[in-house]
């Protein structure tokens, strides 16, 4: 039986404008992403789609230039406000990149850096939630046997599904991904979509697809953003077979790309 | 939550002080020996202690103007000698070794820079004085003899930077002179060292900059008199051998003609710096 | 211009030319490495190596320069390696260059040119003289690690540069603040290149001698403590040398410090090539 969609908001942005060294990117955003869904937010290069998922876990901060006027709230919580722990923020709000970057240790060590940077020394207690996130990332039965060897061995398809297990060694909350299959062959693309699917049962997930197709496929709701503006914002299927405004239509189409 | 951004933070500024470090060091030393050195200078007045002829502490006499002439002489001569070597190099590395000999040949040049300057000074003193005085005449510790020990010693720094200065040119400048029938030297000789110009020179400047700076490589081989050389072959001192040589039992304004004497090495350092910092930025 | 002469053979003298000033230059590299080493070894005893000298250094061995060129490495070492490596963090995390940066590499540069007979007289003044330190261990060690603060800062730099950039958002976006991305991913994976600059640091002390003897003095006996004068191998080399005292220990000297630097050579040229090879 299909869940059904919380109705609790998970985050709320309101207001949103953001800025890079003065150029407006996104516009007067205002988005709800509910608990336990899939939410993708698609466009058209540059309309503003990785500055907002950037924004949702202030990695945003580490871009000179980078300003931000309007409210980000995180169950409720402005996220940047002076008392909000970025680093805490960051775990509960992970994301994987666009390109696969293991880091140049072991498979075991790439899994386990979040978990030890957060100061968790306890051997048995790492390598139960390494062997517990690989399995949740759909990578668990190819390493299992070779954990420390380099993860810089992997396949790319291994490797994005290895920084997909890395944020979940975390316990997160909110998954933030941003085009994760460019580049991966089919197969790696569904496995990682699959256990996408298995994932938004425990968290919520934005996803940034690399193409319209991905949204349709993955996602439970997804919002159209073209050239910082949020055109609209609905269920995917209503969105797709059904879009209120004519850009969404032109673009899911293909008019213009 | 609130200790993690304040653990945040102590980081932050700690890097900031080590930073400062270099600064720090510079000032100190900048100030320490001008402290020291001015003072006498003052005394002495500025034209008289660098154009006076005559160095002689016991009587109080303190003109570096010999020991000018040696250091700019033997300076001279090293780039004489060392500059076409070190090009031909160069170019040799660049154009025309092939992998596995400068794969021998680099590691073989840094390991000439290697080599402690006394080690130089002393197969310069058995080596080559001795030649010098036999082919030559004259005592054999010379301006010669020093020029020949730095000219060694400065080609790690001229080959090597203009080595890196002739690679990072654009393939492309060599195709186009060889697309218009140049052959390889014509290439060489009038586009890709031409092109290099601003790397070459600074590698020059900064060779200059090695030699003024060198005392234990030619303090054993300049004879170490204090006087105005007549020719090549006659003895000298520099600014660099004069402190070497008198530090060890200098005392009161003695020792500080011998700070002025830095002083003025600092302000040449920093000139030639400038120089070759102003020659790469014109590229 | 009368004769019209042939680009070509211009060409084939001028690449006769060119190898021979290469093969010049090795070759003087084997004269002098091969003159000192066919001299100085043959007056290596396990002896000269493990006593210390007497009777001026004319008898006796070298053991006391050979603690007082370690103690001064270290003493350098540890006070340039922290400095050095968190300058060139502090430099690395910028991705534009601020006023602040610029005066941090015009300082570095301008170190890095300073004559070492004037780093000597700083040395004197500052550490032996104003500090109070007088001539030991420890002036000499500090005077050489300002000496060596430029190649560690510029070495350490370069290594960290080479860390691809997305190391550093990755350990971000995992919860990491900048000191643990330092310690645990960048620290690390420029550690290559770290080494090299340690080692050229290295070679750097052990060859010094003008500074050394300003800020070390030039005791013959085994330094105690921190606050003992020592003398170096370079200097010790320098004094058998230039007083004609003895030439057999002169070259024998001259031969360690010539097989201490191509050790160091090595060891900086494996490191090297390791670097480039985990880059692939």
């Amino acid at each position: 039986m299909k869940k059904t969609m919380s109705e609790q908001i998970k985050i709320s942005i309101k207001n949103l404008n953001f800025f890079y060294n003065n150029k407006e990117v996104i516009k007067a955003l205002n988005l709800d992403i509910r608990e336990n869904e899939i939410l993708s937010v698609f466009g058209p290069a540059n309309s503003g789609t990785t500055t907002l998922l950037r924004a949702l876990n202030r990695m945003t901060d580490l871009t000179p230039g980078a300003r931000m006027e309007g409210e980000i709230l995180l169950d409720g919580k402005n996220i940047r406000s002076p008392d909000i722990n970025i680093s805490e923020l960051r775990r509960k709000v992970s994301m994987v990149f666009e390109v696969p970057t293991p880091l140049p240790m072991s498979i075991f060590d790439n899994v386990a850096y979040g978990p030890r940077l957060s100061g968790v020394k306890n051997r048995v207690l790492l390598e139960h939630t390494v062997e517990e996130s690989l399995q949740m990332a759909v990578l668990w039965d190819e390493v299992k046997d070779r954990l420390h060897n380099s993860a810089m061995r992997l396949s790319g398809g291994q490797q994005q599904r290895l920084c997909l297990a890395r944020i979940l060694a975390l316990h997160p909350e909110v998954i933030l991904l941003d085009r994760p299959c460019s580049g991966l062959d089919p197969v790696s693309t569904s496995k990682i979509e699959e256990s996408l699917r298995h994932l938004k049962e425990k968290f919520t997930i934005v996803i940034v697809p690399h193409n319209v197709q991905q949204a349709g496929r993955v996602s439970d709701r997804a919002a159209f953003l073209l050239m910082g503006d949020l055109v609209e914002v609905g269920l995917t299927a209503e969105v797709f077979a059904n879009p209120k405004d004519k850009r969404t239509s032109d673009y899911i189409t293909g008019r213009f790309g | 939550m609130k200790m993690k951004n304040f653990g945040e933070r102590i980081p932050q500024s700690l890097f900031f002080i080590i930073a400062l470090s270099a600064l720090t060091v510079l000032a100190l030393i900048t100030i320490f020996i001008f402290i020291e050195g001015v003072p006498l200078i003052v005394k002495v007045g500025f034209f008289k202690f660098i154009f006076g002829m005559k160095w002689a502490p016991s009587q109080g006499f303190y003109g570096i103007f010999p020991m000018i002439v040696g250091t700019v002489s033997v300076t001279l001569g090293a780039i004489i000698l060392g500059v076409p070597v070190a090009l031909c190099c160069a170019i040799f590395l660049a154009e025309f070794a092939p992998r596995w000999l400068s794969d021998i040949v680099r590691p073989a040049i840094q390991l000439l820079a290697g080599i402690p300057s006394v080690v130089y000074g002393f197969w310069g003193l058995i080596f080559i004085v001795p030649l010098i005085r036999n082919y030559l005449g004259g005592p054999g510790l010379s301006i010669l003899a020093g020029s020949i020990i730095l000219a060694i010693m400065i080609l790690p720094t001229v080959i090597s930077i203009s080595e890196v200065s002739l690679l990072s040119l654009s393939p492309l400048l060599k195709e186009g002179a060889f697309a218009l029938g140049a052959t390889h030297w014509q290439t060489i000789r009038s586009v890709l060292v031409p092109a290099a110009k601003s790397g070459i020179l600074a590698s020059i400047i900064l060779g200059v900059g090695r030699a003024v700076g060198e005392t234990m490589a030619v303090i054993m081989v300049l004879g170490n008199a204090v006087a105005l050389p007549n020719s090549i072959l006659s003895p000298v001192r520099t600014l660099t051998t004069n402190i070497g040589i008198e530090m060890g039992y200098a005392s009161g304004e003695h020792q500080q003609a011998l700070f002025a004497t830095g002083i003025v090495l600092l302000v040449i350092i920093m000139i030639l710096n400038s120089l070759a910092q102003y020659s790469i930025r014109r590229k | 211009m009368g004769i019209r002469v042939n680009p070509r053979t211009t060409q084939r003298i001028a690449k006769a030319v060119i190898w021979s000033a290469a093969v010049l230059v090795l070759l003087l590299l084997f004269t002098i490495i091969i003159y000192i080493l066919s001299k100085g070894i043959p007056h290596i005893t396990w002896q000269f190596l493990t006593e210390i000298p007497s009777d001026m250094g004319k008898s006796g061995g070298i053991l006391s320069a050979i603690v007082g060129t370690l103690a001064v490495t270290i003493v350098a070492i540890v006070v340039a390696t922290p400095l050095g490596v968190g300058t060139a963090f502090y430099l690395t995390e910028y991705t534009r260059e601020s006023g602040v940066t610029k005066i941090i590499r015009f300082s570095a540069e301008s170190l890095a040119g300073i004559p070492s007979i004037v780093y000597g007289l700083f040395g004197f003044i500052f550490f032996v003289t104003y500090l109070k330190l007088g001539w030991s261990i420890l002036s000499g060690g500090l005077t050489l690690a300002v000496m060596i603060l430029p190649t560690i800062i510029r070495t350490s730099e370069e290594a960290i540069r080479t860390v691809p950039p997305m190391y550093r958002e990755v350990s971000f976006s995992l919860g990491g603040t900048k000191w643990q991305t330092m310690t645990k991913v960048l620290i690390p994976s420029a550690l290559p290149g770290i080494s090299t600059g340690i080692i050229l640091g290295i070679g750097r002390c052990v060859a010094e001698t003008a500074a050394i003897i300003l800020t070390a003095g030039s005791a013959l006996q085994m330094p105690t403590s921190l606050f003992s004068p020592a003398r170096t191998l370079a200097v010790h080399f320098y004094i058998l040398a230039s007083e004609g005292i003895s030439l057999d220990n002169a070259y024998a000297t001259a031969a360690i410090l010539i097989i201490l630097i191509l050790l160091i050579n090595i060891g900086a040229n494996l490191l090297i090539n390791r670097f480039v090879a985990k880059r692939r």
